[in-house]
């Protein structure tokens, strides 16, 4: 059933359209002279807040130990299995051998990684963290795997509280 | 004693076991879990571990005169114990009450954790045993989820190798003792013991002392936590990204079950699987490692005059070279049943004769019989063989020197050391199978097959008892499937065509042309035993297998 609605009649001035455009250009010109807000990305950077979840990255802790033991708890919640630990012993010359396991490689391809931030949330010795890396790129697929070492440089330091495994080694040493 | 019952009460509901039963197994075979960390159904009861605490009580009877105490009901009163006692050395008995569920016992489960948990470095991080530690589970189902201790752990040794297999943690162990009676019982020699005393109790073992037994990795999968870890296994992957397969042993003819662990087609370990007729919970250490030698020495692409070709072109020239007669077939004791049925088919349509080889080896009176080859018994009851094979190729050599063989169709056996090597240079031979060795180095046609890791097979062990394997992995890309293999030449040789037959086709066809082999499509996993009365002429180089299902047949698991 069809409803017929009347047509408004439009006034003098509406019919001019004058009003509009001016209203418009006014909108603009007030933009054009007020401070900005965008940034020139990716000439400028933005500021990253804390507690940004960017790409994961390896952690070492203030003594400069890498924090990771290989424990794979990481790569076996990693939803879309972007994580590859291949785990070994620590060598008996290192001065941290009494922690006995540590990652002989530790993969995270970041072509398959969604930021979702569950391997931090599983690490259970604090090793893996969301860093403040949000844009990732490289001219092949390979290129997008980053390794142990990389991971650790990006990573840098994260300042421990607990330093579990210095109050083990202490321990031993009475 | 046989099979008597007697009528226990458990949780309030009235059932009926076998008499004899410890609480914990007859609460098993009922599907009533019980926690135990020392209790192993092969070793003697060592009670030490109090983890299997339940309350019971026995139907009173008045202690002068032995008459029944009636409640006001006219019902006999249950005498419960005053304190809990330890289901796995407790015998069942007639009226016994039980109970499994009752707020004291999760309380004395709680408190015996709580205690084990004491001086525990919680390191499973990186213990290799996480993940099918029963220290871990029993936490998680039945612990309390929080440490109320405050003060200093004990420290123990760590990190301590016992011989070159097993890494010994002395912080981790809980002290149950399986370790020991495993080496007393089974082994026959005191390896590990304790030492100190109260909550400095430590695992420990002489440095300089004869260590080493064939048998020494059972420890490992006996110990409930990780103070016993396998150093081949060490820090390689944690054992919840490995799948398990079901198969067998292909170290001798004792067939023992086992279970292979695997991720994206590496095998990074075996285990033994519980067989009560078989193996037990056991395995030796050697066959352990029966899958490195693919790592090592696998054949993965096929030559012809030793430079590589197309796997089918290989199998197509094998083919026209098989048409020119003079045939003789080489068959191996590591083939599956179904193979050695195409393989006398195949046999048959070129006038072929199959010859084998023994593989002679110390019986060591356990799980390693004195033949190397898993499946003699399955070439016997095929038909493929008629007496037990001699350790060398002496007939196939003298037909040979007949000038009676043209070309040599052989199966993974190296002949070479079978005693063949002067004569393999006027014959061709197309060497077909898994591994490397100088035979397929100077084959004619060399053909990558696949190995008993990467197909579905049955083998017949010492006992004629045929057991299933399965594929645990998947084979290189060149490799083709040794069924398919035989069965495309029994098609070019016969000229029939017919659909090359999947394993359980197969096993069908072949449970309704052999009689000994009428069960062979629905063979269970614990096996199943054939009629080998027709072979009792031959005389067999293997000791009798140890009778481990015994007394007690319905033994908990691990
Ligand atoms: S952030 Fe999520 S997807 Fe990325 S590596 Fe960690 S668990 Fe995997
Ligand atoms: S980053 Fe953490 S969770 Fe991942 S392997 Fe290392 S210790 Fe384990
Ligand atoms: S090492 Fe393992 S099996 Fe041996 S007593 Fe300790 S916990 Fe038990
Ligand atoms: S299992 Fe019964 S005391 Fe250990």
């Amino acid at each position: 059933m069809a409803i017929i609605v009347e047509r408004k009649r439009l006034s003098f001035w509406e019919r001019t359209y004058l009003p509009q455009i001016l209203s418009g250009l006014y909108i603009t010109l007030k933009n054009f002279f007020a401070p900005k807000v965008t940034l020139e990305y990716p000439d400028q950077q933005p500021v990253i807040p804390q507690g940004y979840r960017g790409a994961p990255v390896l952690v070492c802790d203030s003594d400069g130990r890498h924090k990771c033991v290989s424990c794979q708890l990481c790569e076996f919640v990693c939803p879309s299995k972007a994580i590859k630990v291949t785990p070994s012993a620590i060598p008996e010359d290192s001065q941290y051998a009494f922690i006995e396991k540590g990652p002989a490689d530790f993969q995270i391809d970041m072509s398959r990684c969604i930021y979702c931030g569950l391997c931090q949330e599983a690490c259970p010795e604090q090793a893996i963290f969301m860093g403040s890396e949000f844009s990732i790129n490289a001219y092949t697929r390979a290129g997008l795997v980053r390794h142990k070492d990389d991971l650790y440089k990006i990573g840098g330091v994260v300042p421990d509280k607990i330093m579990k495994w210095q109050k083990i080694k202490e321990r031993e040493a009475k | 004693m046989e099979n008597q019952k007697v009528k226990v009460n458990i949780n309030g509901a009235d059932y009926e076991v076998a008499a004899g039963l410890n609480i914990l197994e007859a609460c098993k075979s009922l599907g009533i879990e019980i926690p135990f960390f020392c209790y192993h159904p092969s070793l003697k009861v060592a009670g030490s571990c109090r983890m299997c605490l339940v309350q019971m009580g026995t139907p009173a009877r008045d202690r002068a005169t032995g008459a029944p105490i009636l409640d006001e009901n006219g019902v006999q009163k249950i005498a419960w114990m005053p304190k809990p006692v330890i289901s796995c050395g407790t015998k069942v008995s007639e009226g016994m009450h039980i109970l499994t569920d009752s707020e004291y016992v999760a309380d004395c489960r709680r408190a015996v954790l709580e205690f084990l948990l004491l001086n525990h470095p919680l390191d499973c991080p990186i213990c290799d045993k996480a993940g099918e530690c029963k220290l871990q589970e029993y936490t998680h189902a039945y612990g309390r989820q929080t440490s109320r201790y405050v003060e200093e752990k004990n420290i123990k040794r760590k990190k301590r190798p016992l011989g070159t297999k097993i890494m010994v943690d002395a912080e981790r162990c809980i002290q149950c003792s399986r370790c020991i009676r495993f080496c007393k019982e089974f082994i026959g020699k005191s390896i590990l013991g304790f030492t100190k005393r109260g909550s400095k109790v430590e695992i420990g073992f002489y440095d300089n002392a004869d260590n080493d037994s064939n048998y020494l990795l059972n420890v490992v999968d006996g110990c409930p936590v990780g103070a016993l870890t396998e150093t081949a296994f060490r820090f390689k992957m944690r054992t919840w990204f490995l799948k398990t397969t079901e198969s067998i042993c292909g170290e001798s003819s004792a067939g023992v079950n086992t279970r292979v662990w695997s991720r994206g087609g590496k095998i990074y370990r075996i285990t033994p699987r519980q067989n009560p007729f078989v193996n037990d919970m056991f395995m030796s250490d050697s066959g352990r490692y029966t899958f490195k030698k693919y790592e090592q020495r696998r054949l993965d692409h096929a030559t012809i005059d030793a430079s590589p070709c197309q796997t089918e072109y290989a199998v197509s020239r094998a083919s026209e070279i098989l048409k020119l007669g003079g045939v003789a077939i080489v068959a191996n004791g590591w083939q599956s049943v179904e193979e050695m049925y195409l393989l006398g088919e195949l046999a048959k349509a070129c006038g072929a004769k199959i010859y084998m080889a023994s593989h002679p080896q110390p019986d060591d009176g356990k799980l390693v019989s004195a033949e190397g080859a898993p499946n003699i018994r399955g070439a016997l009851i095929t038909g493929i063989i008629s007496e037990y094979p001699k350790p060398n190729l002496g007939d196939l050599e003298r037909q040979i020197q007949g000038g009676g063989v043209k070309t040599i169709l052989c199966f993974g056996e190296d002949l070479a050391v079978l005693g063949l090597q002067h004569l393999l240079k006027g014959v061709n031979v197309i060497y077909c199978g898994a591994l490397e060795n100088d035979t397929s180095a100077e084959a004619k046609i060399c053909l990558p097959l696949y190995s008993e890791f990467e197909k579905d097979g049955l083998w017949v062990n010492r006992q004629f008892r045929i057991q299933r394997f399965k594929k645990a992995v998947d084979a290189p890309k060149a490799a083709v499937n040794d069924i398919d293999f035989i069965a495309g030449l029994l098609r070019d040789a016969t000229g029939e065509s017919f659909k090359i037959p999947s394993v359980g086709a197969l096993r069908a066809v072949i449970a309704s042309k052999n009689e000994i082999l009428k069960d062979c499509a629905s063979v269970p996993s614990s096996g199943l035993v054939l009629d080998g009365s027709k072979f009792s002429a031959i005389e067999f180089p293997e000791a009798a297998a140890i009778n481990f299902a015994g007394a007690t047949s319905s033994k908990a698991g691990e």
